[in-house]
């Protein structure tokens, strides 16, 4: 039998090698380091950080009871929230098929479609829902279109990227017998690639949708319609009993889109 | 008997004809209805065509002039992202142990569930707009606003770790009569520190694009020099913050990426 010794090296068991321990330890001061530079520098009125829970406490204060006299036009807004969310998904999967078909390395038709298509796909999920946004509402002015237009520029990065993927791992061998059949580049796609990422495809825009009704909640913050314009003014207007009630829809609503998309993956996939 | 045919076709989507054309039916009628009835100005859009190329004429060539005030945004983004993951993980390792169903009593859990999903239920720009009126602006309310959106994500993701844990481990080191804060250190956190580290990094990195939004309505950081910059009219210079924000987060996203890859 070998000793402990032996096969260690050394008498008692540990569970790192000094090597180990010193990577380990080296990360952490690392992360001290940084954690102390930021908290050294950062221009923050300390007065106010003390103050903060206090603060907050009195905010909470102030908004309860909420104030349910403004539910109808809440609601109404509500549901443009969520027609905003819906258009701009549904807007934003059919654009995006074409730009996944060209992102994917197995169907896209020549190298210079497929970093067209990447580019596309990384600028789109670079740039917040926000910052496309306020592009928008600078552009189209203030309301719905701005909105939609923001979330579907955002979206079809997100949706285009994990449709490419899917199609990449497609098992190649239906297209290929349709092919050896003389099909058309149509019916490969529609009876070979289609069918194989269609599970991910509803997956994906379920998912995307849930995503987009919570970005559509804080566009109308920056004039692009939606919850989020009587949100800012209430807040505007320092009306916290109406910005509760505000606050207690949004969640209900983040809540039922969280009932809804699971019910429909469910039913679908 | 199903008539026999000579072609063939694809099966329906949804089998029950009844059940497919109500779906569709249904489906057409909300597009129809709401496209129609949408408050949408079409005037505004159609003059929106001239105005972008007044925007994107007035964005080109960005004008990296004020890089001193584009460094010193991006600094502070950095440095609330920083702050807001420290925060952020540290409070929700606790948080994720309330809220893994395995090894807290039920109302604990529930208490746990409830935080998670009330810190996941706002978009963070909500937060920071209620933080910024709390505690005044600048980058303190965008650290409190990301500290609680991380422990939405992390909290999660490692509740549900903690809840795939191998039991063996804990029941081993109860049985040899270890005492609670032993048993955690040495059976649960070994199992979950390599996914903990993973989304750490994943949140570091989360936190640093977040930051540049929270920064839009006060929250500090870059973009309020954006938001400032598109108030301004200074197309040129909010081109050039973009691009810096682009840039950076393709950046940190490969760094955070190979860093995740060495450690699996």
């Amino acid at each position: 039998m070998t000793s402990i010794r032996e096969q260690f090296g050394r008498d008692d068991w540990t569970r790192f090698t000094p090597k180990q321990k010193l990577t380990r330890w080296g990360i952490l001061v690392g992360c001290a380091l940084a954690i102390v530079w930021a908290l050294s520098s950062i221009r923050v009125v300390w007065a106010w950080v003390w103050g903060a829970p206090e603060q907050i406490g009195d905010l909470f204060g102030r908004m309860y009871p909420p104030d349910p006299t403004n539910l109808a036009t809440i609601l109404k807004v509500l549901w443009d929230t969520v027609n905003i969310a819906t258009f701009a998904t549904a807007f934003a999967v059919l654009l995006s098929l074409p730009v996944a078909y060209i992102a994917a390395q197995n169907t896209t038709p020549n190298r210079a479609t497929l970093w067209l298509g990447r580019l596309i796909l990384v600028t789109s999920r670079s740039v917040n829902t926000i910052i496309w946004a306020l592009l928008f509402v600078a552009i189209f002015g203030p309301g719905v279109v701005a909105g939609i237009v923001a979330i579907m520029f955002r979206s079809v990065g997100f949706i285009g990227k994990l449709l490419g993927e899917a199609i990449e791992e497609i098992d190649k061998r239906p297209v290929e017998a349709l092919e050896a059949t003389g099909a058309s580049r149509f019916k490969v796609i529609v009876y070979a690639i289609i069918p194989q990422v269609m599970p991910t495809f509803w997956a994906v825009a379920i998912l995307r949708w849930d995503i987009n009704l919570r970005e559509s909640t804080v566009l109308g913050l920056v004039g692009a319609g939606g919850i989020g314009i009587i949100l800012q003014g209430a807040i505007d207007t320092f009306n916290w009993p109406e910005v509760a009630t505000i606050l207690l829809a949004i969640i209900v609503l983040v809540i039922l889109g969280e009932v809804v998309s699971a019910f429909l993956r469910r039913r679908i996939l | 008997m199903s008539t026999p045919r000579d072609t063939w076709s694809k099966p329906p989507f949804i089998a029950n004809p009844v059940l497919r054309w109500t779906v569709y039916l249904g489906v057409i009628a909300y597009f129809g209805w709401v496209g129609l009835t949408m408050p949408i100005d079409w005037n505004r859009v159609a003059a929106g065509i001239e105005r972008a190329g007044r925007i994107f004429g007035g964005a080109f060539p960005p004008s990296f002039e004020r890089s001193g005030l584009l460094i010193d945004g991006f600094l502070e983004s950095l440095k609330i992202a920083i702050l807001a993951t420290a925060g952020g993980v540290v409070l929700s390792i606790p948080i994720a142990f309330m809220a893994a169903r395995n090894i807290v009593p039920l109302p604990v859990f529930y208490l746990g569930r409830a935080i998670i999903i009330v810190a996941r239920s706002f978009h963070p720009v909500i937060v920071a707009i209620v933080f910024v009126k709390a505690v005044g602006f600048g980058p303190f309310a965008g650290v409190l606003t990301l500290i609680i959106y991380s422990i939405g994500f992390v909290a999660k993701m490692l509740a549900e770790r903690i809840e795939e844990i191998d039991f063996g481990q804990v029941e081993a080191l109860r049985a040899a009569g270890a005492p609670y804060l032993s048993t955690l250190f040495y059976a649960i956190f070994p199992q979950i520190m390599p996914r903990q580290i993973g989304l750490t990094i994943y949140q570091l990195d989360s936190n640093l694009r977040a930051s540049a939004v929270v920064g839009i309505v006060g929250a500090g950081g870059i973009g309020a020099t954006l938001a400032n910059a598109f108030g301004r009219y200074d197309y040129d210079f909010a081109l050039a913050i973009t691009i810096v924000i682009v840039a950076v987060i393709l950046l940190s996203e490969a760094v955070s990426g190979i860093i995740r890859k060495r450690i699996q």
